[in-house]
């Protein structure tokens, strides 16, 4: 094990997969400043800076990628990915089904989010879901060095085109990262960091940490929290947020996107059609709100949902049931 | 170009097997209008551009790879896929290049080197310079060139210059082919560019360009023949935009009711294959006769290709979500 900050953790994956695979390349803008000790190691072939151009950035990384290469693309913040849409969602997501199976496409792409650097809403948008929603793709957001290394890795090698985001308020964030080359998460499994038996905190990324800091409040009222960190969006581990609730009854699911159509959404509907014999509670979602992130720090931040937070829908969900329970000792037989 | 055409035995057996090809092209596309009347899927056809896809596959060899768009059939064709499997595709039958998922608007055929197929119009160019740039970093056979095929309405795409540059700059050895059939859809390119030529686009990103005349089949194989083996010697990219004329509708049917009729009679008296056709019969190459006997060959072919395609069973629904992912 080594201490690693996130930021050095994805180096150090992109640098063993390059090690073990001559046909991995990085490309992006400015890849060859920003990665220079990829340069240094494996030459201007395959660390490539590019022009200011998503869309022919990410279209060159999918005609590679169903010609023999495995691209890694930089495409740095998230909204820019709204330039590559179309070489992601029309060609890189649907060209092998439509193909009827001809072609595979192997690569990754890495683009930061998250509210931390006060940069507004056209650096800073949690839009994840809009390629969850997009078929062939896959989509990996970790809150942890390791998951981070762990899972870029699994992407590399993984034969379909696998997006990943990376939560800027994490970037700097340390922990302890296996060095085994072959240290490998696989896709599609969540993680429990912390185990519990009155309520499920589901998030991913950066609201990880919100839902652990809550369940270590919780705990001091007396009541047991399980957070699960998703890891994979899609694949999404529904039985591991299934277990968790057939134990708990009550679920509490986290994040920092907005709420419409999201992951919370997606996680709500899945306890209620799959676990609602279980659920003792209306599920309920913290989310950002429907709109553009702000730069100001005071509004950025007020966007994403915290750890009081959590507690207090935790209590309130409780205090509810016991309301429930009094009240229905009340009624006459 | 006239002059220089070549009368040999060889040159002749080109020009002839050429004329063969564009016969069989035309007749499959207006085969499937025809079964389109019918209740089978529209297409967009590429009727009076069968001289840029014969004169440029005729250029091609096998290590090459072709990336093409909605406009398909030509390129697919020229390039010798089968017309039973690609009318089993536009049917959505199992016995299609693509087992019917994609139907007649992105087939691809890796066994015939027609890679990557995108109906978005300009998605083949973002595609492009990956496919180019794996031939360069070692992946394919030595010497290999690929060509993109898209038209003057993906040319508006902004995509277009970032394609070009990237090509450029990492030297690629990327064949740019605009079909400028004029038209976007059904909007005449008249009304939405700036510039009357393509080409001159080209030019500003410092690569070879020519623009041909693309309804001369003997002219666009010496044209991409150049092209193909200066490539071939250097490894960067050329350009040629070939000026032609797309005859029937954007998507059968279509009463072109939008079309300039003045402008349709003059291209239709210079369609590619009736020039050709004169031509090989000034030549004393062929006779009338001699084309009927192609026509009748070709009918029979697209007979066979037809009874098959719709022998073919549907898709199997248990397999919809078969590979979305590998």
């Amino acid at each position: 094990m080594s201490t690693l900050t996130v930021e050095q953790a994805i180096n150090q994956a992109l640098h063993e997969e390059m090690q073990r695979d001559a046909n991995v390349l990085v490309m992006g803008e400015g890849v060859a400043k920003s990665r220079a000790a990829l340069l240094q190691s494996f030459g201007a072939q395959r660390v490539r800076n590019t022009p200011l151009a998503e869309a022919v950035i990410s279209g060159t990384a999918v005609g590679a990628a169903a010609s023999g290469l495995r691209p890694v693309v930089d495409l740095l913040f998230a909204p820019f990915l709204t330039y590559a849409m179309d070489a992601l969602v029309n060609s890189a997501g649907k060209l092998r089904y439509l193909s009827g199976g001809q072609h595979e496409f192997p690569l990754v792409t890495l683009s930061m989010t998250g509210a931390g650097w006060c940069v507004g809403a056209q650096h800073n948008h949690n839009l994840e879901a809009m390629f969850v929603h997009a078929p062939g793709l896959k989509v990996v957001m970790p809150s942890t060095p390791a998951d981070f290394k762990g899972l870029i890795k699994t992407a590399i090698r993984d034969s379909n085109p696998v997006l990943v985001f990376t939560d800027l308020g994490l970037l700097y964030t340390s922990g302890e990262v296996p060095e085994d080359v072959e240290f490998l998460v696989p896709l599609g499994k969540a993680a429990v960091p912390r185990a519990g038996t009155d309520v499920t905190l589901v998030s991913y990324a950066k609201t990880v940490n919100v839902c652990l800091e809550a369940a270590k409040q919780l705990e001091l009222h007396g009541i047991s929290a399980e957070v699960i960190d998703l890891r994979s969006l899609k694949p999404l581990d529904e039985e591991a947020v299934l277990r968790s609730v057939r134990k708990t009854g009550r679920l509490v699911i986290v994040q920092e996107a907005s709420g419409l159509c999201g992951l919370a959404a997606e996680i709500a509907a899945l306890a209620v059609t799959r676990g609602f014999e279980a659920l003792r509670a209306p599920v309920v979602r913290l989310t950002g709100p429907d709109a553009p992130a702000a730069a100001s720090w005071m509004l950025e931040q007020a966007a994403v949902p915290t750890a009081p937070a959590v507690v207090h829908a935790v209590q309130q969900m409780l205090a509810d049931a016991v309301s429930a329970i009094s009240s229905q000792a009340l009624e006459p037989a | 170009m006239t002059n220089s055409t070549d009368f040999t035995p060889d040159g002749r057996r080109t020009l002839l097997r050429g004329l063969d090809t564009m016969m069989l092209i035309r007749a499959y596309e207006e085969r499937l209008a025809l079964m389109q009347q019918s209740g089978a899927p529209g297409t967009c056809t590429s009727v009076g551009q069968e001289a840029c896809a014969v004169g440029v596959v005729d250029a091609l060899d096998s290590r090459d790879r072709i990336i093409t768009n909605h406009r398909s059939a030509a390129h697919l064709i020229a390039r010798g896929a089968d017309p039973g499997r690609l009318m089993a595709e536009v049917l959505g039958r199992v016995d299609g290049y693509c087992g019917g998922r994609s139907g007649s608007l992105h087939i691809s055929a890796r066994e015939l080197g027609v890679v990557l197929t995108s109906t978005i119009v300009g998605g083949g160019l973002s595609l492009a310079p990956g496919v180019a740039l794996a031939q360069r970093m070692g992946q394919g056979e030595e010497g290999g060139v690929v060509v993109v095929f898209f038209g003057d309405g993906a040319a508006c795409e902004g995509i277009l210059h970032e394609s070009l540059n990237l090509a450029v700059k990492w030297q690629l050895p990327l064949l740019f082919v605009c079909e400028n059939n004029q038209w976007q859809a059904y909007v005449h390119r008249l009304e939405t560019m700036a510039d009357d030529a393509i080409y001159r686009w080209a030019c500003g990103h410092g690569l070879d360009t020519q623009r041909i005349d693309g309804n001369d089949v003997d002219a666009v194989r010496k044209a991409a023949s150049q092209a193909v083996a200066a490539i071939r010697g250097d490894g960067q990219p050329r350009f040629l935009e070939l000026v032609t004329y797309r005859q029937r509708g954007h998507l059968e049917p279509d009463d072109l009711a939008y079309v300039d009729h003045t402008e349709r009679e003059h291209w239709l008296k210079r369609d590619p294959i009736k020039l050709m056709g004169q031509r090989l019969k000034t030549e004393g190459v062929l006779q009338d006769r001699d084309l009927r006997a192609i026509q009748e060959q070709v009918r029979g072919r697209l007979d066979t290709a037809q009874t098959f395609a719709e022998a073919s069973a549907w898709p199997d629904p248990q397999q919809l979500t078969q590979n979305v992912y590998a």
